[in-house]
């Protein structure tokens, strides 16, 4: 290196020459431990040094680890993300069974109760189109279904079957608008027809003027028309409107969801009207 | 060249030094001779001529003496290449600046040489400041008298040599 350089470089050179001196101090300056400076200063940093490169070699080798674990971690994730999908397939098939075994028992139960000789049917599809509310049961005419046997469900009355055949059978639910059922406010006894609206909900019609309904009344059927047996629940009265004394408009919710039948039972017993034509025939 | 020159005069200045060691202020040397010319290279010749001459100087004054080897060495290294530095970035051309700047350099020298001392349990700091301060301001006499005395010394030669060519004439 030129003179020349050496005056370029006054500060590297001055940097140099003081570090010289610091060590050359070093060297002959003992710590307070008696250990001198300079092995004690060298050490320190040598230490230092280990100290970094340990770290380093820490830090790769726990990254390496880590991204190690974390490529296990990805697998396995996935592997329990299918394992979970898988479960909650299951957790539905076993829920839907479940669902169906309780709406089974709770037509068994209303099976016991009525004492009546029905059969169970499962909806198998609904209306085809939406100006008509019927659905179709999985069982017709090779299990003794007829044109116009009365179709329940533990929460009530749901339709009559309208065409049955061998292996299926349609049924006009309540609700449809040209469904109707003789009724029977059960707190008055006030009796009436229920009519389908078409729009989810009935018309309670013909209802005498001197009758006593209310809102929230329980109306069931009355048996009258030999379709339905007395006594099951059609629904609850949701508004009454009066024009005079007389009853303008009586409005009748079913008691039956029948946007969520799956099991239904089929009422075999004819009613003692049905029976009597039945008979005359 | 030059470098026999900063040579000669660290040695001469070594020389004198040692000779003048009985004027004494509170136990140091109220002028030290050494840095006097460490700074006066430094001021004439920039910080790589200072910081070398003040490293040579610095270890040769140190193994001379009974210390710590390097101590000296390094503060006048320090202060010689901020006293190039000074010479190189300002103008110091007068002596009110010389003075300023050699006595700054020794009050630096001074604190680098006790605080390095203090540091490493070679000597208690106890109350150094009036020999710092006499010893500041005998290096800054010395070294703007030796300025001065080299400033002239061409120009009195000259005058010299042309009043014996008037003579013999």
């Amino acid at each position: 290196m030129s003179i020349l350089d050496i005056r370029q470089h006054a500060g590297y050179l001055f940097l140099a020459v003081t570090l010289g001196h610091v060590i050359l101090i070093s060297a002959q300056v003992n710590s307070r431990s008696g250990v001198p400076v300079l092995e004690a200063v060298t050490f320190g940093l040598f230490a230092e040094v280990q100290r970094g490169s340990s770290a380093g070699v820490t830090g790769v080798s726990g990254f390496w680890h880590r991204y190690g674990s974390l490529r296990s971690v990805e697998r396995e994730n996935a592997e329990l993300k299918q394992q979970l999908e898988t479960v909650q397939v299951e957790l539905q098939e076993q829920r839907a069974l479940a669902d169906r075994a309780r709406g089974l028992q709770e037509l068994l139960d209303l099976r016991d109760r009525s004492k009546l000789k029905t059969i169970a049917a499962e909806v198998i599809a609904l209306s085809a189109s939406p100006d008509f509310q019927t659905l179709t049961l999985d069982k017709g005419t090779n299990y003794a279904l007829r044109t116009d046997m009365a179709v329940i469900a533990n929460d009530g009355v749901v339709g009559r079957i309208v065409v049955p055949s061998g292996r299926a059978a349609k049924v006009q639910l309540l609700i449809d608008r040209n469904a109707a059922a003789g009724a029977l406010v059960e707190r008055s006894r006030a009796q009436g027809v229920v009519k389908g609206t078409g729009d989810g909900r009935l018309q309670l019609e013909f209802v005498s003027e001197a009758a006593d309904v209310a809102v929230g009344d329980l109306v069931v059927t009355s048996g009258i028309e030999g379709i339905f047996p007395k006594g099951f629940t059609i629904g609850r009265v949701e508004v009454v409107e009066k024009t005079g004394p007389a009853y303008k408009r009586i409005t009748v919710k079913p008691a039956v969801d029948f946007s969520r039948l799956e099991e239904v039972l089929v009422v075999l017993t004819p009613t003692p009207a049905r029976e009597a034509e039945e008979s005359r025939e | 060249m030059r470098a026999a020159g900063v040579t000669l005069a660290i040695i001469l200045a070594l020389v004198l030094q040692t000779t003048l060691s009985r004027f004494l202020v509170r136990g140091t040397f109220a002028v030290d001779l050494v840095l006097v010319v460490v700074v006066y290279v430094a001021l004439m010749s920039g910080p790589v001529t200072g910081l070398l001459t003040g490293t040579v100087a610095g270890l040769i004054q140190d193994t001379l003496s009974t210390g710590v080897i390097g101590i000296g060495g390094l503060a006048k290294t320090v202060v010689g290449f901020l006293a190039g530095i000074i010479g190189t970035q300002f103008i110091v051309a007068r002596p009110l600046p010389r003075f300023l700047v050699f006595f700054s350099a020794t009050v630096l020298h001074q604190t680098i040489t006790i605080g390095l001392g203090v540091v490493l349990g070679l000597r208690t700091l106890g109350s150094p400041y009036a020999g710092v301060a006499g010893q500041a301001l005998g290096n800054a006499v010395v070294g703007v008298a030796a300025f001065q005395l080299v400033e002239l010394l061409p120009g009195a030669v000259e005058r010299r040599k042309m009043a014996r060519t008037r003579l013999r004439r």
